[in-house]
């Protein structure tokens, strides 16, 4: 065994760990989910809930699984008698003072207290004939709200904006049963990254007001995805109420956002419900823009495309996937091609001080880097100005782009991607109905070259269809090359032949992403 | 009882000698009576040298926990690549006891003697004398000791003379309870709310500040030059029981005694002595019915228990308490137990610094479970409901506090029941109106 291993026994089960992992951790890898509430693997341990309690073989009392080292031939039980019962009392003194207003609480089907309660906890209480405290409902500031009543005090969020926000501004306040969390006087919780107090909270003490009375946990359908708000590249989930986005929150990646995100990235997801779309595919007519089928847009696009050559221009949005600017690029790829994308850059940047290399970026789109390997330029004033001469203008945007009335007005061929309809675009040849970044798959490259997947959290509206299988299906009618079925065909062709995804599958993504191994082409992980 | 006055003649006065001589109080007065010799030739040896006396000494903390002194210091790195700190713990909030209070007003160049001692020892640069906030005279008494103590050379840059660096600073606490558990008072100098900290790390890896940190109690530091003087034999050899609780200590005799008051024996006096003799047994026409013979937080004994109570480490345990700080509270036969419980319990109710869940609302519902039955309107149930939070609240939290709060309630229950019941089952006037 190696020395820096550790080998133990946890309910039976043999783990093996490195030196210095909890024993909390350790039950983790062992399939063991012991209950805790103020241990969370992104803040200071504080060993103050007193629910991971644990029976350690030889150990004097029973031991806090979060703050125990994991050490070798050590024997943990979790459920034997001693520690169930301890975690019984801790359960039924948590409740003394909680509402149990589970029925209007946004925390319901998500609560950490609702599931160890219904797990281990007492059938009743035995703190009759004495009302409950009450504290009114208190505005933190931001978007979060503070509902004492239902605090545990296990204080994570003090812990997060002290160690990993790095800005003090929530305390304990009072003592003993009395105790509450307390914010400073003169301070709001307006920190850029301090909605994560929200999902720190176990319970439905801190609610973000966003999210308030939205929907219950159990009709929320859950999909992992890339947050579109900067080129960090924060793993989320999209999480949807009947095809509408109800909120954002992070995903856990180690390597990227850890088990945050911030407040900018929380309210992307508003103008991913925006109803105002198009629906069906647009040819111009005699009279303007005529709806019409799937197949007889793109033969009448794939007509204007091999009908004209010289110069193009491709003006693409950064928050588009890599599949549909690579195939962008494929399409036009025998013309005398200015492609560039819009970037929004917002100065300074917000970090988040307790974990390295995070923060809110300056580009304000995901996917800069994916944009710029595949070739679309950073020069978009130069595009937009060539316009006027191109032979072809191919525009793929989701809104991004604020094109002016007549940005893109004297180009005879305008073929049009996007999500809805600017006033810009009614001169276009062809319109074709886009799905945005919640309604498809795809992949996205981070700022630190990263390439992570993200997947279709709800359906696109109408007739619309993923960017990467309109430019897919168009080199199909014009090249006689097989159309892509799936976001992952594209990706594999894209990795074949682009040597900046070389190495790489779309399988093998996975739901953490993987850098292109530069020097070989060979093996998926992190390079950092 | 006040001083000045004369020791009894059962007493063996090492600390308390001076007590109630004002004259002592003074830099002149305590070098005329000896002292600062001890500190004087402390600084000329190995700093292991005076872990080993204090060893030999067997003198262990005077706090409440009794760990061996010199074992304790020799805990902290002998390598230093870091400041090492002193904290003195002058905090002394348990109910009950009131001896460190006694040698800061009388004798405070001992306990800053002390710590000088203590701090070469442990190789500490500073010493934090962490005072009670209420402490108000002592704290005006410490802090002209200290000023003395600097400009007569004891402290400073070159302390008596032997080129070290030697200094203290006075904290004062904000009246928290929990600021005398070591950890907590480390957080409390920090700048902190005052919050007992998870160990491991221990203090003497990772203290105040985040340095290897020694805290030990006022009286275990004052008795240290005198072991540097009399030599750790002559320490070791006071006692009268169990060999390994040598020394004299300070007892803080409170309650229904005739003559309240410190009282300092060798270690294996008689509690019952202590009592009856020394403070004057019981009031004309009152007999003995319980006592607390280590500061509020042990188990309460009854009548024989403490006639049999042995005053050290180990024969206290044997009557299933423990000798704690020494704070010796006596009841007669007119105390009502009950009442007296909900007391100390409320006032761990109050202090319980809201960390850990069965501390925090354990010690709440023990108070209402107990002003209920004060008020009549208690349960047949209570009492069982009462030992099984006990047991909750035992050996299952950071610190102690959540355990004290149940060692009256389990004890008093056990040794008590008639009273409870006698509540409960209405053959007793309720003394509260809300319960």
């Amino acid at each position: 065994m190696a020395e820096d291993q550790v080998t133990l026994k946890i309910e039976g089960v043999d783990v093996t760990v490195p030196r210095g992992t909890t024993v909390l951790e350790a039950a983790k890898r062992a399939g063991i989910l012991i209950p805790h509430y103020c241990y969370h693997p992104g803040l200071p341990v504080s060993g103050v809930c007193r629910m991971c309690l644990v029976t350690v073989e030889g150990a004097p009392g029973l031991q806090i699984a979060c703050a125990t080292d994991a050490t070798d031939g050590q024997v943990v039980s979790v459920f034997d008698s001693a520690a169930s019962d301890a975690r019984q009392a801790v359960l039924e003194f948590l409740l003394i003072n909680h509402p149990l207003d589970c029925p209007i609480c946004d925390q319901a089907g998500e609560c950490e207290l609702q599931d160890y309660v219904f797990q281990e906890g007492r059938a009743r209480t035995r703190y009759s004939d004495y009302p409950k405290r009450f504290s009114p409902v208190e505005d933190f500031g931001g978007d979060v709200l503070y509902v004492p009543n239902r605090c545990i005090l296990c204080t994570r969020c003090i812990r997060f904006m002290d160690h990993v926000a790095e800005e003090s501004v929530l305390n304990v306040s009072e003592r003993g049963d009395r105790a509450f969390i307390g914010i400073h006087p003169d301070a709001v919780l307006d920190h850029p990254w301090a909605g994560n107090v929200v999902d720190l909270c176990p319970v439905g003490s801190l609610i973000s007001k966003d999210f308030l009375h939205k929907a219950y946990a159990w009709q929320l359908d859950r999909t992992p995805g890339i947050c579109t708000g900067c080129s960090q590249g924060c793993n989320i989930t999209i999480e949807t109420r009947d095809n509408s986005i109800a909120r954002l929150r992070p995903r856990t990646n180690e390597d990227v956002n850890r088990y945050f995100m911030c407040d900018h990235g929380r309210f992307e997801y508003r103008w991913m419900n925006s109803g105002d779309r198009i629906e069906a595919p647009l040819v111009a007519g005699a009279n303007g823009l005529v709806a019409t089928d799937w197949s007889q847009a793109i033969a009448r696009c794939a007509e204007i495309v091999k009908g004209v050559s010289g110069k193009a221009v491709a003006l693409v949005s950064p928050r588009a996937s890599c599949e549909s600017l690579y195939l962008v690029h494929q399409l036009l790829k025998d013309f005398e091609l200015l492609s560039a994308c819009p970037v929004e850059v917002v100065e300074g940047e917000q970090p988040l001080p307790g974990v390295p290399n995070l923060a809110l970026r300056s580009e304000r789109a995901p996917n800069v880097e994916g944009a710029a390997r595949l070739g679309h330029g950073a020069e978009y004033d130069k595009a937009l100005e060539a316009v006027k001469d191109a032979a072809l203008v191919f525009v793929l945007d989701d809104g991004y782009s604020q094109f002016g009335d007549d940005a893109l007005s004297g180009s005879e061929n305008l073929i049009y991607l996007g999500t809805s309809l600017p006033d810009a675009a009614r001169n276009s040849s062809v319109v074709f109905p886009m799905s945005n970044a919640a309604e498809e798959d795809g992949t996205y490259v981070n700022r630190d070259g990263r390439v992570q997947r993200y997947m279709q959290a709800k359906t696109a509206p109408g007739m619309a269809r993923p960017a990467w299988w309109i430019t897919g299906a168009l080199l199909s009618e014009i090249r006689g090359t097989d159309a892509p079925a799936t976001a992952g065909e594209v990706f594999d062709r894209m990795a074949a032949s682009e040597s900046a995804f070389a190495g790489l599958s779309y399988e093998t993504l996975g739901t953490q992403g993987a850098f292109a191994n530069k020097a070989s082409g060979a093996g998926v992980g992190c390079d950092s | 009882m006040g001083y000045p006055h004369e020791p009894h003649s059962k007493e063996t006065v090492v600390l308390s000698r001076y007590f109630g001589d004002k004259s002592a109080r003074s830099y002149d007065g305590w070098v005329e009576r000896g002292g600062y010799k001890a500190l004087k030739k402390t600084l000329d040896m190995d700093p292991a040298a005076v872990i080993d006396v204090v060893k030999e000494s067997g003198l262990r903390g005077r706090g409440g926990a009794g760990f061996p002194t010199g074992v304790k210091w020799s805990f902290m790195p002998k390598e230093k690549n870091k400041p090492h700190y002193l904290c003195c713990n002058a905090d002394e909030s348990e109910p009950g006891t009131f001896k460190d209070r006694e040698i800061m007003r009388w004798t405070p160049h001992a306990m800053i003697e002390g710590c000088a001692i203590a701090q070469h020892a442990i190789q500490a640069e500073v010493t934090y004398i962490y005072i009670r906030g209420e402490f108000t005279e002592e704290l005006a008494i410490v802090e002209q000791a200290l000023r003395e103590a600097y400009s007569d050379g004891v402290l400073g840059d070159d302390a008596m003379g032997s080129g070290k660096k030697l200094d203290m600073y006075i904290h004062r606490g904000a009246g928290a309870y929990i600021c005398g558990e070591e950890t907590a008072l480390m957080n409390s100098i920090e700048g902190k709310r005052g919050n007992p900290r998870i160990k491991p790390p221990f203090p003497a890896a990772f203290g105040v500040f985040g340095m290897p940190t020694t805290i030990n109690n006022v009286e275990t530091l004052a008795v240290v030059p005198h072991i540097i003087n009399e030599g750790a034999e002559w320490h070791n050899s006071m006692c009268l029981s169990n060999p390994k609780s040598v020394g004299t200590k300070l007892f803080s005799v409170c309650g229904h005694v005739v003559k309240p008051g410190n009282y300092e024996v060798t270690m294996g006096f008689s509690l019952g002595e202590l009592i009856n003799d020394l403070a004057g047994g019981m009031r004309e026409g009152r007999t003995l019915k319980a006592c607390i013979p280590g500061g509020s937080s042990v188990p309460i004994l009854n009548k024989e228990e403490t006639e049999n109570c042995i005053l050290d480490y180990e024969g206290c345990i044997e009557q299933g308490t423990m000798l704690g700080s020494g704070g010796v509270i006596v009841f007669d036969d007119s105390a009502d137990m009950v009442y007296q419980i909900m007391l100390l319990a409320r006032f761990y109710a109050h202090e319980s610094c809201a960390q850990c869940t069965q501390c925090r609302e354990g010690t709440a519902w023990t108070t209402r479970i107990l002003e209920r039955i004060l008020a009549g309107k208690g349960k047949t149930e209570d009492l069982d409901l009462l030992l099984d939070l006990a047991d909750q609240m035992t050996g299952k939290t950071i610190c102690v506090l959540s355990d004290s709060c149940a060692a009256p309630v389990v004890s008093g229950i056990k040794k008590f029941r008639d009273e409870f019941e006698a509540y409960i089952n209405g053959s007793r006037e309720p003394v509260l109106v809300h319960g």
